[in-house]
C-alpha cells in the first residue's frame, strides 16, 4: 500500500504505547498491551485474531468509543485524552463514521430516516440533509428502498443502509467491527465491494475487524492481534 | 435532536403496553378533570343564583337561610329605607321569604329534602333571572306552587299539573321557572304565608331587598348593620349563593384533587415501568445513538420527551372522558343547605389544559428516571446488548 504522494502527510491513526486493562472486581484484566500503530490517510487495513484478542477493543479506542488505560490515541492529528466526554461525542459526531456486526439500525425508522440521524448532528438544512441521503443511499444501490424498514430488509441490505449511514457526514475515518460477520457469502461479497468503492474512489480511511480472510484481502494490510499483543 | 416521530413509532411499535400505560395515565387525569369539573358544576348552579342589585337579608351570624330568622316588624322597617326600588305599582320591593326544608316521594320508598321557598308579592319581579317557562304565578292567599325546571319529573307528582302533598296539605302545581341554571331551578316556591302556616312558622327566614342600582348595595349593607333596631345582616345576593356554593364545592375539589393526587403516584410508577422496559428494550439502539454523537443529554431528553408524549395521550384520553360527563346531571344533597341541588360536569378552557399539563407532567415524571438510565449507559455495553 503506497503513501500517496506526499510522504509528509499526517497518518489518519497513531497509536503510541497504548495498553487498555478492564477490571473485573478486583481482578486486572489487561486485554491491549503495548499497541504502536500507524495508519495512513486513505489507507484501507484490517484486524484479524482470535476470539477475545482485543481487537474490538482496539477499535473502540481508534473511534473514541472508550479511552486507553496508558498510551496515546491520535486521530486526524488529534490526541482524544484531550478531549472530554462531550467533546469527543462531537469529534465522533463529526469524524467517526461506525459499522457494526448487527448493523444496528433503529426499526421503526425508514432507511432514509436511518441514514439521515447523524446528519442532525450537523447544521445542514433539511433539504440539504435529504440531499446527502439521497446521495450515501444512491451508493450503496439501495435508491429503491429508500421508504422500506429494517425489518423488512435482507441482512445484506441492512448493512449497506448502515454503511450509507457510515459514510453521510462524509467522515474522515470509517469503522467496522465485523461488518460481514452475519452476512452470507453473496452479501458480504457485496458489502466489500463497497469497502472497495469507498476506499478507492472516495479515498476514505477505512479500519476493519474481521474473522473472514475473504474480508481481509480486500484490506491494503492485515494486522494480527494476538492476546492483546499486535504481531 | 432525537427526532421525535422515532419517540412516537418506538410508543407504537409497542402499543399493548403504551395503550395501556395511557389508559391507566387517563383515567387518574379524567377524575381530576372530572372532578373540578363537577365542583365548577356545583359552583355555577349555587353561585349563579343572585342579581347585582339585590340584598339578601338574614339574622346576624346566620350560614344561611334555613337556619335564620326576620321578624315581620323588621321587613316592615325595611321597605322605609330611601335606596328601596319601588315595583311596578309603587310598593316597595322588599319581600320576605321563608324557606323550609319540604320531603317528596321520589318514587318507590325514596324521599328527597327539597327547598320549598315561601315567596311575597316581590319575589318574582325582585329576581330578573327568574322567568316562567310555563303555567303562571301562584296565586298569593293560595297553596299554589311553582317549580324551579330542575325539579319537574324529580318526583311523581312534580309535574305542571300535577299536586304535590307535603306537611298534610295538597299543593297543586301551576307554573314552572327557569332561573339561568341557578340554584332557584332546584326550589319549589309558593305563598309565604300559606307555607308558614302549614309549618307553624310566624315571620320570614330572610328579606330580599331590592335596591334601586347596584351601587346603592354597599351603603345599604352597611346601614342595614348598623341599624339599632334589628340584629340583623345584609349581603349582596351573589356573594350570599357563592357562600352557598363554596363548601360543597371547595369539599369536592379538595377530595377529587386528593384522590387525583393517590392515584396519579401509581399512573406516574406505571409510565415509568413502562419506560424502563423502553429502554431496555433498545439499549443497542440508544448504544449506537450514543455512538455516532449524540449526546447524553439528547438521549436524556428523547426519553423524557417520549414519557411526555404518554402522558400526553393520557392527557387527551382523560379530558376527552371528563368532557363526555357534561351529558350527566347530578341531583345530590347540598348540606349547607340540606337540600338537593341539580348540577352537571361544567368544563373551562382552564380545566382542560390543566388536564392535559396533568397528563403530561406525570408522564415527565415517570420517564425521569428511565431516562437517567439511559443517558447514563455505557457506550460499549449498550452497544454489546
Ligand atoms: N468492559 C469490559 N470489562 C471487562 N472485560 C472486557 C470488557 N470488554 C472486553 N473485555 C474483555 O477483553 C477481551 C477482549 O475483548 P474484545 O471484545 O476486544 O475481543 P475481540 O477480539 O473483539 O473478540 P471477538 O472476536 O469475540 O469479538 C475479552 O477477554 C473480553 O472479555
Ligand atoms: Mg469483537
Amino acid at each position: 500500500m503506497s503513501l500517496e504522494a506526499v510522504p509528509a502527510a499526517l497518518p489518519m491513526v497513531r497509536l503510541e504505547g497504548v495498553s487498555k486493562t478492564y477490571r473485573r472486581g478486583t481482578v486486572a484484566v489487561p486485554v491491549l498491551e503495548a499497541v504502536d500503530l500507524s495508519i495512513a490517510t486513505g489507507a484501507f487495513e484490517a484486524f484479524m485474531g482470535p476470539s477475545g484478542s482485543g481487537k474490538s477493543t482496539l477499535l473502540n479506542l481508534i473511534s473514541g468509543l472508550d479511552r486507553p488505560s496508558t498510551g496515546i490515541v491520535e486521530v486526524a492529528g488529534r490526541n482524544l485524552a484531550e478531549l472530554d466526554d462531550r467533546e469527543l461525542s462531537d469529534w465522533r459526531a463529526a469524524h467517526v463514521g461506525f459499522i457494526f456486526q448487527l448493523y444496528n439500525l433503529i426499526p421503526v425508522l425508514t432507511a432514509a430516516e436511518n441514514v439521515e440521524l447523524p446528519l442532525l448532528l450537523t447544521p445542514l438544512s433539511r433539504a440539504e440533509r435529504r440531499r446527502h441521503v439521497a446521495a450515501a443511499l444512491d451508493l450503496v444501490g439501495l435508491s429503491h428502498r429508500v421508504s422500506h424498514r429494517p425489518p423488512q430488509m435482507s441482512g445484506g441490505e441492512q448493512q449497506r443502509v448502515a454503511i450509507a449511514r457510515a459514510i453521510v457526514t462524509d467522515p474522515d475515518l470509517i469503522i467496522a467491527d465485523e461488518p460481514t460477520g452475519d452476512l452470507d457469502r453473496k452479501a458480504a461479497e457485496a458489502v466489500l465491494d463497497l469497502f472497495g468503492v469507498l476506499h478507492q474512489e472516495l479515498h476514505k480511511t477505512l479500519v476493519m475487524v474481521t474473522h473472514d480472510p475473504h474480508a481481509a484481502e480486500r484490506a491494503g494490510r492485515v494486522h494480527h492481534l494476538e492476546k492483546g499483543v499486535l504481531q | 435532536m432525537v427526532p421525535l416521530f422515532y419517540n412516537a413509532r418506538s410508543l407504537w411499535a409497542r402499543r399493548l403496553s403504551t395503550g395501556l400505560t395511557v389508559v391507566g395515565l387517563g383515567l387518574v387525569v379524567f377524575v381530576f378533570s372530572a372532578v373540578l369539573m363537577l365542583a365548577n358544576g356545583i359552583e355555577s348552579a349555587l353561585a349563579s343564583g343572585g342579581d347585582a342589585s339585590n340584598a339578601v337579608i338574614l339574622r346576624k351570624g346566620a350560614t344561611g337561610e334555613l337556619v335564620s330568622g326576620v321578624e315581620r316588624d323588621a321587613v316592615r322597617i325595611l321597605t322605609t329605607d330611601p335606596a328601596v326600588a319601588s315595583g311596578p305599582d309603587g310598593a316597595p320591593l322588599v319581600s320576605g321569604e321563608l324557606v323550609v326544608l319540604v320531603t317528596l316521594p321520589r318514587g318507590g320508598t325514596q324521599e328527597m329534602n327539597t327547598t320549598a321557598r315561601g315567596i311575597s308579592a316581590g319575589s318574582f319581579t325582585a329576581r330578573p333571572e327568574v322567568r316562567l317557562v310555563s303555567g303562571r304565578k301562584p296565586r298569593s292567599g293560595t297553596n299554589e306552587v311553582a317549580l324551579g325546571s330542575a325539579l319537574v319529573g324529580s318526583s311523581p307528582d312534580a309535574t305542571l299539573g300535577g299536586e304535590l302533598h307535603f306537611a298534610q296539605q295538597r299543593w297543586p302545581v301551576v307554573g314552572v321557572f327557569e332561573a339561568r341554571g341557578g340554584a332557584f331551578e332546584s326550589e319549589l316556591w309558593a305563598d309565604a304565608t300559606r307555607l308558614g302556616a302549614a309549618f307553624g312558622r310566624d315571620g320570614f327566614s330572610s328579606a330580599l331587598v331590592r335596591l334601586r342600582s347596584p351601587v346603592a348595595v354597599a351603603d345599604f349593607v352597611k346601614r342595614v348593620e348598623a341599624d339599632p333596631r334589628f340584629t340583623l345582616e345584609a349581603k349582596p345576593e351573589p356573594e350570599y349563593w357563592a357562600d352557598q356554593a363554596s363548601g360543597l364545592a371547595t369539599f369536592i375539589r379538595v377530595l377529587g384533587l386528593f384522590v387525583s393526587f393517590v392515584f396519579s403516584v401509581g399512573a406516574v410508577l406505571g409510565a415509568m415501568i413502562t419506560m424502563y422496559a423502553q429502554v431496555a428494550t433498545r439499549i443497542a439502539e440508544l448504544g449506537m445513538l450514543r455512538a455516532v454523537g449524540f449526546r447524553r443529554r439528547s438521549v436524556l431528553a428523547s426519553v423524557v420527551a417520549e414519557s411526555a408524549m404518554l402522558g400526553a395521550a393520557g392527557g387527551v384520553l382523560g379530558a376527552l372522558g371528563a368532557l363526555a360527563t357534561r351529558w350527566i346531571h347530578i341531583r345530590t344533597l347540598n348540606f349547607q343547605t340540606f337540600a338537593e341541588v341539580s348540577f352537571g360536569f361544567t368544563p373551562t378552557p382552564g380545566i382542560v389544559v390543566g388536564a392535559l399539563l396533568f397528563g403530561t407532567l406525570m408522564g415527565l415524571l415517570g420517564g425521569l428516571l428511565p431516562a437517567l438510565r439511559a443517558a447514563r449507559l455505557s457506550i460499549l455495553d449498550a452497544l454489546r446488548a
